[in-house]
């Protein structure tokens, strides 16, 4: 068998006859038994890739092997070495959190008393026990999560995608479900994961690649990515947009990199962040701008996008958005 | 947990696929009982009909030969059993709107099992609904005077025909873009089907341009077959233009519901 858990090969997907390239030209290797991860941001093609791999979608073009199997050619033998979990693959609300997971097993073609005992298992894993026999209804937004990721679990299956897994979750179901891919991870299981959230990827993926509008854009380790940005953001806040304007003239020659001014905000990516941001202090005060505030930050996805890309993530071609189950003009998408 | 894979149970396609459509039917049943909203809509709403036609409309109503009351419960029976047909549109629309169907497609069960199961937990949900009208006409003075096999087969027979039809409520369902408006959808069908039929009231007293409509098309076929059963009168070939409606309209509807599910979900 292949060393690698997944393998894509110039991938691309076009939506509606031609004119959205959801996907154009992806290539990726995911090695077994890490966490990799797919960055960008909505409409990137994130969701693309992963409904292309899970076998929901059929490339337009390009060849990807799952745990060495084509997904077009034998996409059955696919879905039975595959879990999915996300936010476009919900659990039954109506369902009781048990009722869900059996369900899930039994359409995986599992044997019942398997499904039974699997089931039980994975909720005291993921610590609903308790809630095990409550419709889904009533669950928390986390432990919907929690058991949307069990539901993914049942069979077993040795690489996960979880598609945005903690979009939307507080910061402490956040943390769980870090905690709990990581304990997955240690028994061998390959995942793949999309994500907005740089922090998620610098805490779980070993390899991720950059996405925009449908092309891998960077890859690599967190950080060989942080390397690549500037490791700081200087953001320096101004009382009107005409100060925003002159103090981005003034401060952007302090580092390599353009500044983005948004209304009276300018960030500016800096490699030495102290010693740069007292540069770009004394030119402003030189100058004789008085500021409304000033932060030095980790840079985010945001600041990865506009480094990379050249615009903010929510810049992102609205046609193009990968977020098909949640869209109400389903009939686009035929 | 370990990574050992999951022992599979070992079964040939067609079983498979049989157990995939009941355990959608299980899930779809289940929420059936579990949303109010869909147990008035499934028993409550036939019973105001029965009451509403039996009580405020039934003593206006003169059908020479017959009770009015013998004659309005078959009917109501079709028209509740093609009714329930818009539960499937709106369940199908509800499950795209949702993702449950995007993590259905990544897993190994058969494809027609989202379609199967819904359909056949709607035909359940109609058996319990046959019987629960049956009894409330029963109540209300409703004297079936032919035999008790003639009434199961009319019985029969509008599940028959209000399963085949379901298909093309799924098709409704799956093609429209959520499910308030697979419900708006279904009504401009249902209900020239269903009144503009000898459902509640005899034809030949309809205007020349609708009875021409209402005495051909398929629900009035099937109401007077399912009249004829139940009374022990005599009903022409209702019931054999009935079966043919029904198969029919599986042999289209089906593939195209089945099309539709391949390009939306």
């Amino acid at each position: 068998m292949s060393d690698f858990a997944v393998e894509a090969l110039d991938i691309v997907r076009v939506f509606k006859g031609g004119e959205v390239r959801a996907l154009d030209g992806v290539t990726l290797q995911v090695a077994r038994g890490e966490v990799f991860g797919l960055l960008g941001p909505n409409g990137s093609g994130k969701t693309t890739m992963v409904r292309i791999l899970s076998t929901i979608l059929a490339p337009t073009s390009g060849v990807a092997l799952v745990n060495g199997i084509d997904v077009v050619k034998n996409p059955q033998a696919v879905r039975r070495s595959i879990g999915l979990a996300g936010q476009n693959a919900t659990v039954d609300e109506n369902l009781t959190g048990f009722e869900n997971l059996r369900m899930i097993g039994l359409l995986n073609h599992l044997d019942k008393s398997f499904v039974v005992t699997q089931s039980r298992a994975l909720l005291e894993q993921f610590g609903l026990s308790e809630a095990a026999n409550r419709t889904v209804k009533t669950y928390s937004g986390g432990m919907r999560r929690r058991l949307d990721l069990g539901a993914a679990l049942v069979a077993n299956p040795p690489l996960l995608f979880l598609d945005e897994p903690t979009t939307g979750l507080d910061p402490q179901s956040r943390q769980d479900l870090w905690a709990i891919i990581e304990g997955l991870v240690e028994q061998g299981v390959t995942v793949l994961l999309t994500t907005q959230y740089l922090e998620e990827a610098d805490r779980l993926c070993k390899q991720m690649v950059v996405l925009d509008h449908g092309k891998i854009i960077a890859e690599g380790t967190s950080e060989e990515l942080k390397t690549r940005l500037g490791s700081t953001v200087l953001s320096v806040t101004f009382n009107n947009t005409e100060d925003a304007r002159r103090g981005a003239e003034l401060i952007s020659v302090v580092s390599t990199k353009p500044a983005n001014v948004e209304g009276t905000v300018v960030d500016l990516t800096v490699e030495h962040g102290p010693s740069q941001a007292a540069d770009a202090l004394r030119r402003l005060d030189g100058a004789g701008i008085i500021l409304a505030g000033l932060t030095l930050r980790e840079p985010s996805l945001d600041d990865v996008f506009l480094h990379l890309t050249g615009h903010k993530t929510e810049d992102a071609d609205p046609a193009s958005s990968d977020a098909p189950a949640k869209r109400r003009d389903r009939k686009a998408r035929a | 947990m370990t990574l050992t894979s999951a022992p599979p149970a070992t079964k040939s396609a067609l079983r498979w696929a049989i157990s995939d459509v009941l355990t959608i039917a299980r899930r779809n049943l289940l929420a059936l009982v579990r949303i109010p909203t869909f147990l008035v809509f499934a028993v409550i709403q036939p019973v105001m009909f029965v009451l509403l036609f039996r009580y405020v409309f039934g003593g206006v109503i003169q059908v020479p030969g017959v009770d009015y009351v013998n004659f309005l419960i078959p009917g109501i029976l079709v028209q509740t059993t093609i009714f329930g047909a818009v539960g499937t549109a709106i369940g199908l629309a509800e499950d795209l709107q949702h993702g449950l169907i995007e993590r259905f497609r990544a897993l190994p069960m058969a494809r027609i099992a989202l379609l199967g199961g819904r359909t056949v937990a709607d035909l359940t949900r109609n058996v319990g609904v046959v019987i629960i009208i049956s009894l409330v006409g029963l109540a209300v003075g409703f004297r079936p005077t032919g035999t008790l096999v003639s009434y199961l087969q009319a019985c029969l027979l509008m599940l028959v025909f209000a399963y085949c039809l379901s298909w093309g409520f799924a098709f409704v369902g799956l093609a429209a873009p959520n499910s308030e408006a697979a419900q708006a959808m279904t009504f401009p069908i249902i209900f020239p089907l269903t009144f503009a039929s000898s459902v509640f009231v005899p034809v030949d007293r309809m205007p020349g341009w609708l009875q021409s409509f209402a005495v051909h098309q398929p629900v009035s076929e099937a109401a007077d077959a399912v009249r004829g059963l139940m009374l022990g009168v005599p009903h022409g070939d209702s019931t054999w233009i009935t079966l043919a409606w029904s198969i029919g309209a599986i042999l289209v509807l089906a593939p195209l519901a089945t099309r539709q599910y391949r390009k939306v979900a």
